[in-house]
């Protein structure tokens, strides 16, 4: 049935009338509609196409005319009436996507003042992101991962010549003027100036710091790559020169896994020269040569604590090794054979180093997702322990299809209830990293897990430690209570829980 | 900027990627802005790659992008387009877009070959017409090779009055035929008697009395008259209605002193009046007149030429002197007026892109409100469209600006560099002709270039530049 309606004295734009008419077309029972304003030439369209000329009677290019051909009358009057509606409908009708810009050069336009890029999209497109953010003048953190060592480097020398920190590709954690960037925890400001090649050992130091009363000027991660022969510290000397230049910054800490030793030494002679006392956590790095104004550190809380000593707090002191081995020896109580074996299950990645470093100095051998030179073997079955066995389960092989083990916790929760039902486990050794981007409540959403443990291995201690503050998110001091309460012993850091765990297993084979 | 700036200053932070992280920075107090991003269709170039290209291609960009800056196309003349081409006396008709044969015309052009060969006398009917013009007698050239430029078509013939346009800083002089309205016109390739009849009319009354009235007006500040029809809504390629009004009340008085029959004035105000495109053909040759200076500077790898005929659109970059980058034409996505859809529609083709080239059409999309439904419908995606081209170009115009973008200026300088490494592709407003000949104009929509006339573009900087020399000898 063909109808059609004249609106009078109604002026609509061409090319809004085509797409109003365009919807009425894709109607059901609408064969054919138009809705154009009645100049000679639109009436004689109609005309051609069927419609009754009388029915427009006098309108005229002023008027608006809305034809319809539908299956019936009702059919009909039902589209006129519909694109009534869709012509009375605000224009200004946005597609609910707000006023986001679509591209960084649009935002950094949009926003005068802008001065840095956090990028996080996937690797293949990060690099020319952070290539157009340097290029704009913007410092960039760069937190996705898979980005090529050409690109990396490139992208570094640009920031270098242009006097702009490139923070990663794969830099997780940074604080900049106290403001946490990626996954970062809420810590005191303060005159300690960090740069880290590791993004929960950087977490954990800064923790720690926090705990022992000290705090942070800038944090400036540098992505785990920055230290290898191809890159060659270029962040990490540039970040050095940075916290050196500022004021604020009264101590400087460096935080980074086993370095290329040709970097090492570069970057310990650049904290020499940084007129400031220094701290290097090189972790697995011992015996390295330092100028004199540089301690180096084994470890993350060692690190953390040589840190805020320097910058004057006045720091606890730390449990002696009669105290861990009298607590490893209390934990032990209920153990007895088969269990003889440490189980490490990591979400973050610098922490498993640290515990794998403590732990393979103590019980050997300790088997690993990658084989360390003098550290660990190689897993037959990543998916699988056996023997003493340490985990990062933020490696690549891991999280390929599931979300990071920081992020959600079921991988790892996963892994912890295959390891209860193996009756050689002494001890479990855990890590809980808080902060922004984390998990928003990690201890909770083991709790089944945790529970799970203790039944199927009563006697078998679950160590734990927590990277985090109390003014996180989660908050630390709730979380503790959490785990505390189904059984896990807390210690105060990463390095501590490594120590006490290899003690427990040591303790069983005594 | 150093480190000890960033420390200094408040942190304001652009986040591309999780929005997770947007939160805890504004819960620290600083600024950050989310960006929309969506994965490019391609992937980037190396940036060491991009590195290299820009420190070729910096110095040279600049002086191309200070050419289509500074560069100020003044309407001087109307003439018959043998007095501007004198190849045209000789058996040359010019076409749309890069080069092609008879052969490979499509349907509207081949209409309009048939139409302008009536019109000049060489073929009493469509019949004889075809027959020359596939019979080897009939040269063909794109338009953009003798400084010219038609929408659509483009055919243009001996007998056909051009607008002539003079770049003022440059001294260059690009030409343009005169918009024939909408309807069945030589364009879309129509070429029944009315259609010749307009043309006729075009030549013997319409452009004389433009010439004479532009004589007396004296050369017309196009630069002026395009920056306050962007600020009246039209982005001067598929809206030209202001322009179009604001011509013909700037030429009126000298039209009215020297048209010496009433009858004839009458003429041409009703055809001014009638056609909202008419100012099209001039934005055009303005365009082409302003993209024109800035060719032939080495090693520049901004677009001076944006084309296409119907069966390939072609690019031509300033560092490349006159080489084409041509991918396969493209469909408009588009609406379509009542009767018509997307199986009638004829692949993107004509010269009009020109308008493009320059920041006008499609990149000052945000200032013509009227025609945002070619975008979506909503004003705020018209200035989504128009900021996206600012990814890809070198620089703004200063004169040429959007009220609603807080007269921010038009985006200019098309780089191919950036268009290559941010998979942005330039949007184009444009018509869409039927695919039969002599059908005319059955919608209007967007329409993307191919994205591997750009990557071909790219590709002669990619190599030493001296090998351009080698390519253009191999051709």
């Amino acid at each position: 049935m063909k109808q059609v309606t004249v609106v009078p004295d109604a002026y609509f734009d061409s090319v809004f009338l085509m797409s109003v008419a365009s919807e009425l077309r894709e109607r059901a029972g609408v064969n054919a509609g138009m809705i154009v304003l009645g100049t000679d030439a639109n009436r004689e369209a109609m005309t051609r196409l069927g419609f009754d000329a009388a029915a427009v009677g006098s309108a005229g290019a002023h008027d608006l005319l809305i034809a319809v051909d539908a299956a019936d009358d009702a059919g009909a009057a039902g589209a006129i009436e519909h694109a009534r509606e869709l012509l009375s409908r605000s224009h200004s009708r946005l597609d609910g996507s707000g006023h986001e810009p679509r591209s960084l050069l649009a935002a950094i336009h949009a926003r005068e003042g802008a001065n840095l890029a956090l990028i996080s999209v996937p690797g293949e497109f990060a690099a020319r992101e952070a290539a157009t953010a340097l290029q704009a003048g913007l410092h960039a953190m760069v937190f996705s991962d898979n980005v090529s060592l050409a690109d990396e480097i490139a992208l570094k020398e640009m920031a270098h010549e242009r006097g702009l920190l490139m923070m990663g590709p794969d830099c997780g954690t940074a604080v900049i003027n106290g403001v946490p960037l990626g996954f970062a925890n809420v810590v005191a400001r303060g005159g300690i100036g960090m740069v880290g090649a590791s993004g929960t050992g950087m977490q954990e130091v800064m923790c720690l710091i926090d705990r022992f009363g000290g705090g942070i000027s800038q944090a400036i991660g540098i992505g785990g790559r920055d230290l290898s022969a191809g890159v060659g510290g270029i962040m990490a000397l540039d970040a050095i020169d940075a916290l050196a230049a500022d004021p604020a910054t009264e101590v400087i800490t460096f935080v980074a896994k086993p370095p290329d030793p040709a970097v090492a030494e570069r970057i310990l002679n650049r904290l020499g020269a940084s007129g400031r006392p220094a701290i290097a956590a090189l972790l697995g790095t011992h015996d390295c040569p330092a100028p004199a104004t540089v301690q180096v550190a084994g470890d993350l809380t060692s690190a953390a604590r040589l840190a805020a000593a320097a910058a004057g707090s006045s720091v606890p002191e730390p449990a002696t090794p009669e105290d861990l081995a009298a607590a490893a020896t209390a934990c032990s109580a209920e153990l007895a054979p088969p269990r003889r074996y440490l189980r490490g299950l990591f979400g973050g990645g610098t922490l498993a180093a640290e515990a794998l470093d403590v732990v393979a100095r103590q019980v050997a051998p300790v088997y690993a997702e990658h084989a360390r030179a003098g550290v660990s073997r190689q897993l037959a079955d990543p998916c699988r322990s056996q023997e003493h066995t340490i985990v990062d389960l933020g490696e690549d092989l891991f999280t390929r299809g599931r979300p990071h083990p920081m992020i959600d916790p079921t991988a790892r929760n996963d892994r912890l209830l295959q390891e209860a039902d193996d009756p050689e486990v002494a001890v479990f050794l855990l890590d809980f990293v808080l902060g922004h981007g984390s998990h928003e409540d990690p201890a909770g959403s083991s709790a089944a897990a945790l529970r799970a443990v203790r039944r199927k291995a009563p006697g078998a201690p679950i160590v734990a430690s927590i990277t985090g503050t109390d003014a996180d998110p989660q908050n630390r001091a709730r979380q503790r209570a959490v785990l505390e309460s189904l059984g896990c012993t807390v210690t105060g850091s990463n390095h501590e829980a490594a120590v006490l765990a290899a003690g427990i297993v040591q303790a069983v084979r005594a | 900027m150093s480190a000890g700036s960033l420390f200094d200053a408040p942190l304001s932070v652009v986040n591309v990627g999780l929005d997770r992280f947007l939160a805890p920075i504004r819960a620290h107090g600083a600024d950050a802005v989310g960006v929309r991003w969506r994965p490019p269709e391609r992937v980037p170039l190396p940036v060491s790659e991009r590195r290299r290209l820009e420190a070729l291609t910096d110095v040279p960009n600049r002086r191309a992008l200070d050419r289509l800056l500074t560069s100020r196309p003044f309407l001087v003349d109307v003439r018959p387009a043998r007095e501007v081409i004198p190849e045209l006396a000789d058996g040359l008709i010019l076409h749309a877009g890069p080069p092609l044969d008879w052969e490979e015309m499509i349907g509207p052009m081949r209409g309009a070959v048939i139409g302008a060969l009536q019109f000049e006398g060489l073929a009493r009917d469509a019949q004889t017409a075809e027959a020359l013009a596939g019979s080897g007698r009939i040269r063909f050239a794109p338009n953009h090779h003798h400084a010219a430029v038609g929408p659509m078509a483009g055919i243009t013939s001996a007998s056909m009055p051009l607008w002539v346009v003079e770049n003022r800083t440059f001294g260059n002089r690009a030409c343009a035929n005169l918009n024939e309205g909408l309807g069945k016109v030589l364009r879309y390739g129509a070429f029944a008697a009315p259609v010749i009849e307009r043309l006729r009319w075009t030549a013997d009354v319409l452009a004389p009395s433009l010439a004479a009235a532009l004589e007396r007006h004296g050369p017309l500040d196009l630069t002026a008259l395009a920056a306050e029809a962007l600020s009246m809504g039209d982005e001067l390629h598929n809206r030209n209605r202001a322009a179009t009004s604001l011509f013909t009340r700037r030429i009126a008085p000298s039209l009215a002193a020297t048209t010496p029959h009433s009858q004839t004035l009458r003429e041409v105000f009703a055809f001014l009046d009638g056609n909202d495109h008419f100012y099209l053909n001039v934005s055009m040759a303005a365009a082409k007149a302003t993209a024109d200076a800035a060719r032939g500077i080495d090693d520049s790898s901004l677009v001076v030429c944006m084309s296409r005929n119907g069966k390939e659109f072609g690019i031509q970059v300033a560092g490349r002197s006159d080489r084409w980058f041509t991918g396969p034409a493209q469909m408009v996505d588009g609406l379509y007026l009542p009767g018509f859809g997307p199986g009638d529609a004829a692949p993107d083709m004509g010269d009009s892109v020109i308008t493009e080239t320059v920041g006008l059409g499609g990149f000052a999309m945000a200032a013509a409100p009227a025609i945002v439904r070619f975008v979506g419908g909503s004003a705020r995606q018209a200035t989504d469209t128009t900021t996206a081209m600012y990814d890809i170009t070198a620089g703004e115009h200063e004169v040429l600006r959007v009220p609603g973008m807080d007269f921010r200026g038009v985006p200019v300088g098309i780089d191919v560099v950036r268009v290559v490494d941010s998979g942005i592709l330039p949007v184009i407003n444009t018509g869409i002709a039927h695919r039969e000949a002599g059908v005319g104009m059955i919608g209007a929509g967007l329409v993307a270039p191919p994205a591997d006339c750009f990557a071909d573009a790219l590709a002669s900087f990619r190599r030493q530049p001296s090998s351009d020399i080698l390519d253009r000898m191999i051709e």
